[in-house]
Formats: structure tokens, C-alpha cells, sequence
């Protein structure tokens, strides 16, 4: 079953790359490179270790910013499920904030934020965290109310209905909501570098974009892609470690 | 008044609920003698899980009171452990983890609550699934993990909400006599919902029919004269079979 679905993801992403391969070799774009020549450029970055420098300016503000995201959010979430009162008075400040064009937000920061780490932790955050409380606080209030009851029954505080009944029945759907947010982070960390200060891999794609240095814009491109595949990776296996009973079918 | 509290483990008093315009019971009585059993026998959807619930304290009457052991109760208690309709599992956690879960929310310590948690698990005849999730088992077994963790906490008042419903016959009829057994040997109070007449007049020291919905106590059966007898031949005593059938003629009236 595993060794199949390994195959599927090759398979796709063979095809992926093939197409990728083909266009940029009839030429659909000046401005396209092949597959094999991005790659080339990739291997050349990492090879003079520019790709590292770029990620160790990229990377503090990704994970900052998911970090703040994971926690406040998966908080502000679990708070504004439990309570009727605080989902009206928070939950549309999140669907404002998902909803709100972020490059027009961005002047804003700078103005209120400089143009440092600060803003661009901003920036991850506005486009993270309101998936995670929007997902969790959905999470929390599905949580069937008949083992709810049955934790009451049983002489459960409302700490142990948090923690023992809501928290695990919500968790499948957390994380789900984490990961839109890891990813959308991603975005995030990639346009404030282009949109704030031009630093690690932001400034690759936006330097080589200038120097119509086209196979190394793509081969930022394509890193960055490939580290938010595997970052996602890595939650679902911690997921699957986790709740080991809630990957395998839901019962009532 | 005294007398009253020795006699009677769980006492309903005059309790009325209403769920918005629904009306589900409307000044019902009933009162449950300690160390005995009694089943609630009713059509469907009159009341007999919502009356469950008020008892264990998880539903507020909408006017009236529950008694139990002489004290007015508005919330669950150590004194009754319930077997749920709808299971109620964690499907998050093992077998062994949902029987001993009313243990751990006591606070017992992980080694004890599983030795106790293994011996229901043996009683209900699950052992070798103690760590199976519940969607890796059938309904059946799934509704003996319910049954199991509400034994494992030893409550004197045991509410049972239709608690054999999803077994096989075979099942079924071991765990009746099980059942008789428990009542028999321990000083316990069973309340016990069920749609079966014969397994309501089998295990029953009392059976309480149901009026449909607004729902009051229609009639209080009593069956004694084969309570002393071998299990085995119960079935064919003459007062069973005539106690079901009088169950079936008062049933029968609302169905009509
Ligand atoms: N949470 C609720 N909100 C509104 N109405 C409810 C609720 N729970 C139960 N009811 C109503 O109250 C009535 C009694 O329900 P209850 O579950 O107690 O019936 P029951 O006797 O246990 O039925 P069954 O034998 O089918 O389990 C039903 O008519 C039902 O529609
Ligand atoms: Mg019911």
C-alpha cells in the first residue's frame, strides 16, 4: 500500500517534471528554462553554497513566523470554538485577514515595522495564522457532543474534556489547518523578500530575474517549493505518530 | 422519609422535560429499589434515553428532581456510572485506554487502572483486542468496550442504556445471565433501557412501561415468583411467559 502510493507520487511527479522538460524545450517562453537546466543551476548553488546562505536569511522568518502562527493560532482557535462570544468577536478579524490582498497591506507594515524581520514575521504570520484558528476553532466545535458527555459522565473536569476529548477529537483537522498555514507561509516568507527587502532565496529570484539569469530563478523557485513538500511531509508523519487511531477511519 | 432512602437507591420525583416545543416527559415518577433492576420498556423516542440522562445528571429537568440515595443530584457522580445508546468511544484511543478512561479521570494510576481494565475486558470476552482501536472492531464489541468501562468503575448505580442491543443472540442471552448474576451478588442498582420485552422480563426485578411521548410511567410490572429459579429453566416458567404477554397486550395498544 505504501511502496503504491510511493510509486504514485514518483510517477506524478515524473510526469510534472517531463512536461516542465518538453515546454522548455520547444520554447513556449524565452523566459522558460528546461527542467535539466534549472536543475543544473540548483546543483551549481548548492555546490558554492550560495542556496544555504539564502535559506539561513529565508528560513527565520518562515519558521518564526509558523512557529507564532502554530501556537497563538492553534490557542486563539481552541478559545474561539469553546466560547460563542469570542467567535464572534475574533473570528472575523481572521476571515478579514485571509481574505485581505496582503501586497497592498505590506506598505503598512514597512510603515509601522521597518523594513527588518519584524515586518516580514508579519507577513508569514497574515498569511498562516488565519487558517490554523479558523480550522481549529471548526475542529473544536465538531467535536461529537456524545463523548463529551461520556467524559462528563465519568466525572471529567472541564480541563480533562479540553485536553483528553476536545484537543485529540480535533486534532486530525488541526493539523490539516496547519498545513495550509506552513504552506501559505511559505508564500508569505517569499513575498515579503520580494515585496519588503530583497534577501535569501527572494533575492535569487529577484536577481536573476534581473540579469535574465533564468535557469537560477527557477531552480529558487523550484528549492522552495521542494523544501514545503518535504516540511509537509514531515507534519503528516508526526501526525501519524501522534493519533495513531484517528489516521484510520473516524467512528462515531 | 428514612425508610425511603434505604429502600430506594435512585428516586424520580414529578420530573418534566421539555427540549424547546418537544415535550419528553411530563411528571414522571418512578422509583428505582436499591440493589435491584429495573428496565424502562417504551416505544422509541419517548423519553427513556433523555430520563437516563436527568438520572446521571448530564440533562437538567425542566422542573422536578432526582434523588439519589436520599440526595437531590444536578450533576454526574461516583455513584453512577453510565452505558451509552450510542457507545460514546474515543476513537482515538485504544481498548484497554476507553475501558479504563473512567479511572484515569479518577486519577487511579496507569498500572492499577489497567489490571482492573483488563479483567472487564475479559468479562466481556474482548481479551486479546486490548489494544485495537474501536473502528478495527465490530458494533458488537464496540458496545462491550461501552459496557466494560462503565463496570470497571464500580459504581453502585449502573445506568444502562440499551446495552446489549448491538451483540448476537449467543452474546446476548451470556450476557442476561451475567447480568442476573452481577444483580444477584452485588449490592448494585441497575436501570436498564430496552426495546426486547423477553429480556426486559428476564433480568427484570421490575419493569417500568412507558407511555409514548409526553412520557409518564404506565403500568410497574413486578415479576418474582421464577426471580429463584435455575437460570436455565426461567424461559420456560409459566409466569415469565404470561408476564410477556401481558407486556406485549399493554405495548401493543400504543402501535395500534
Ligand atoms: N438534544 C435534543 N434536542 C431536541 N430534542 C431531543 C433531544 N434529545 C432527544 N430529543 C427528543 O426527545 C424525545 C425523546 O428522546 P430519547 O432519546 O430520550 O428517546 P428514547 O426513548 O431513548 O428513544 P430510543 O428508544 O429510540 O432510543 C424524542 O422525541 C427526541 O426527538
Ligand atoms: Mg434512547
Amino acid at each position: 500500500m505504501l511502496s503504491r502510493s510511493f510509486f504514485l507520487k514518483i510517477l506524478s511527479g515524473a510526469l510534472i517534471f517531463g512536461a516542465w522538460e518538453y515546454a522548455g524545450r520547444v520554447g513556449v517562453n524565452y523566459a522558460l528554462p528546461t527542467f535539466l537546466e534549472s536543475m543544473k543551476a540548483l546543483i551549481d548553488m548548492t555546490i558554492s553554497g550560495l542556496i544555504f546562505q539564502a535559506y539561513a536569511d529565508t528560513l527565520r522568518p518562515l519558521v518564526v513566523g509558523v512557529l507564532i502562527s502554530a501556537f497563538i493560532g492553534i490557542g486563539i482557535g481552541v478559545w474561539v470554538g469553546l466560547s460563542e462570544k469570542f467567535d464572534w468577536l475574533i473570528s472575523p478579524i481572521f476571515i478579514i485577514m485571509q481574505a485581505a490582498p496582503l501586497a497592498a497591506l505590506i506598505p503598512l507594515l514597512i510603515m509601522a515595522y521597518g523594513i527588518g524581520l519584524t515586518s516580514k514575521v508579519f507577513v508569514v504570520c497574515i498569511m498562516a495564522m488565519p487558517v490554523i484558528v479558523l480550522n481549529t476553532s471548526v475542529a473544536v466545535k465538531n467535536t461529537p457532543s456524545s463523548v463529551k458527555e461520556m467524559a462528563r459522565s465519568f466525572l471529567g473536569s472541564r480541563k480533562d474534556v479540553i485536553l483528553k476529548i476536545i484537543i485529540p477529537s480535533a486534532s486530525p483537522v488541526i493539523f490539516a489547518g496547519l498545513r495550509l498555514g506552513v504552506s501559505a507561509g511559505f508564500i508569505g516568507a517569499i513575498l515579503a523578500e520580494l515585496k519588503i527587502t530583497p534577501t535569501g532565496v527572494g533575492d535569487i529570484i529577484s536577481y536573476s530575474r534581473m540579469t535574465a539569469d533564468y535557469p537560477s530563478m527557477y531552480a529558487a523557485i523550484f528549492s522552495i517549493i521542494l523544501l514545503a513538500v518535504i516540511f509537509l511531509n514531515i507534519l503528516e508523519k508526526i501526525e501519524d505518530v501522534l493519533f495513531k487511531g484517528n489516521n484510520q477511519g473516524y467512528i462515531s | 422519609m428514612s425508610n425511603d432512602q434505604i429502600e430506594n437507591a435512585v428516586t424520580v420525583k414529578n420530573v418534566y422535560k421539555n427540549y424547546g416545543d418537544v415535550e419528553a416527559l411530563r411528571d414522571l415518577s418512578l422509583e428505582f429499589p436499591k440493589g435491584q433492576l429495573t428496565s424502562l420498556l417504551g416505544p422509541s423516542g419517548c423519553g427513556k434515553t433523555t430520563l437516563l440522562k436527568i438520572i446521571a445528571g448530564l440533562l437538567p429537568a425542566t422542573q422536578g428532581e432526582v434523588l439519589v440515595n436520599g440526595q437531590p443530584v444536578n450533576k454526574p457522580g461516583p455513584d453512577r456510572a453510565f452505558v451509552f445508546q450510542d457507545f460514546a468511544l474515543m476513537p482515538w484511543a485504544s481498548v484497554i485506554r476507553n475501558v479504563a478512561f473512567g479511572l484515569e479521570l479518577r486519577g487511579v494510576n496507569k498500572s492499577e487502572r489497567e489490571s482492573i481494565a483488563t479483567k472487564y475486558i475479559k468479562d466481556v470476552g474482548l481479551t486479546g483486542f486490548e489494544h485495537s482501536f474501536p473502528h478495527e472492531l465490530s458494533g458488537g464489541m464496540r458496545q462491550r468496550v461501552g459496557l466494560a468501562r462503565a463496570l470497571s468503575v464500580d459504581s453502585p448505580v449502573l445506568l444502562m442504556d440499551e446495552p446489549f442491543s448491538a451483540v448476537d443472540e449467543q452474546t446476548r442471552r451470556k450476557f442476561q445471565e451475567d447480568l442476573l448474576n452481577l444483580v444477584k451478588n452485588e449490592n448494585k442498582t441497575f436501570i436498564f433501557v430496552t426495546h426486547s420485552i423477553e429480556e426486559a422480563v428476564y433480568v427484570s426485578d421490575q419493569v417500568a412501561l412507558l407511555l409514548p411521548r409526553p412520557s409518564r410511567v404506565s403500568e410497574i410490572i413486578k415479576p418474582s415468583s421464577f426471580k429463584n429459579k435455575d437460570i436455565n429453566s426461567i424461559r420456560k416458567d409459566s409466569e415469565y411467559l404470561d408476564t410477556v404477554e401481558r407486556i406485549w397486550k399493554s405495548l401493543r395498544s400504543y402501535v395500534e
